[in-house]
């Protein structure tokens, strides 16, 4: 959904094959895979949630080091992470499940930022 | 930002699929906003912006229509807004921060009541017309 969305954050994904469309996009195995990968980083921030910062201390040093990623990508990533929770949960991802996710993914951008220099 | 021919077929599209929702959408959105988002708050010290209130309930409909609207006339939704883009720049003054994060939460409310509408298509275009509406409503503050 990041990279229809906000198709400039294809720049980060040269090698992953074929973006080139929506429907190419959403059968590419690379980009399931690295959905994968992402979102079960996010899983270790929710089961550390006392100390985030520790948990991305080595990721935000990779992304700022190899992978060169603007943080605001972090944030985009974030809101669509929401919208995919609404979508999925509905009724049950109450405003209150909503801001405490929207805390969430802004705490963890934070974090994956916070080693940039 | 330009909306192509896609993206206004597809806003118009979600917008016929809300219907008479939109009202509730606006209202929710709004609740969400104040909830996710507590600055928002700020420009409503006048109301009563506990959820469900009835003036949250009577603004969301207020900022529903205007979005009907912008879909209803999407090949010049400067013209067609163009009364509220001049109560924003001149009366509101809300910062231009604040579009962005009401309009993550009418996302958030589309997507929750239409979860097979909002394909990522479609969403990308619902996205753009967001901000395209934003733009026009911030476009005279300076």
């Amino acid at each position: 959904r990041l990279l229809i969305v906000y198709p400039w954050t294809q720049r980060f994904f040269a090698n992953f094959g074929n973006l080139s469309s929506p429907t190419a996009i959403i059968g590419n195995p690379k980009v399931r895979a690295h959905g994968k990968k992402v979102l079960t980083s996010f899983g270790e921030a929710v089961k550390n949630l006392d100390n985030i910062k520790a948990t991305y201390s080595k990721l935000s040093e990779l992304h700022c080091e190899k992978l060169h990623v603007d943080p605001e990508n972090f944030r985009l990533l974030g809101d669509i992470l929401i919208i995919v929770l609404a979508s999925h949960f509905a009724r049950d991802f109450t405003p209150a499940c909503q801001f405490a996710w929207q805390k969430l993914v802004g705490v963890v951008a934070h974090a994956l930022a916070r080693k940039y220099h | 930002m330009v909306l192509s021919g896609n993206d206004k077929t597809n806003v118009k599209g979600v917008f016929s699929k809300i219907g008479g929702h939109a009202e509730e959408y606006g209202a929710e959105a709004l609740d969400r906003m104040f909830a996710t988002y507590p600055q928002t708050k700020t420009y409503f010290p006048h109301f009563d912006v506990s959820p469900g209130s009835a003036q949250v309930k009577a603004h969301g409909k207020k900022v529903a229509s205007a979005l009907v609207e912008a879909a209803n006339h999407i090949d010049d939704i400067a013209t067609a807004l163009s009364k509220l883009s001049d109560l924003h720049a001149q009366k509101l003054r809300v910062d231009p921060v604040n579009f962005k994060l009401l309009g993550q939460c009418f996302l958030v409310v589309v997507a929750i009541h239409n979860p097979s509408v909002l394909t990522p298509e479609v969403h990308a275009s619902l996205d753009k017309f967001l901000c395209a509406v934003a733009s026009v409503l911030t476009a005279k503050y300076r």
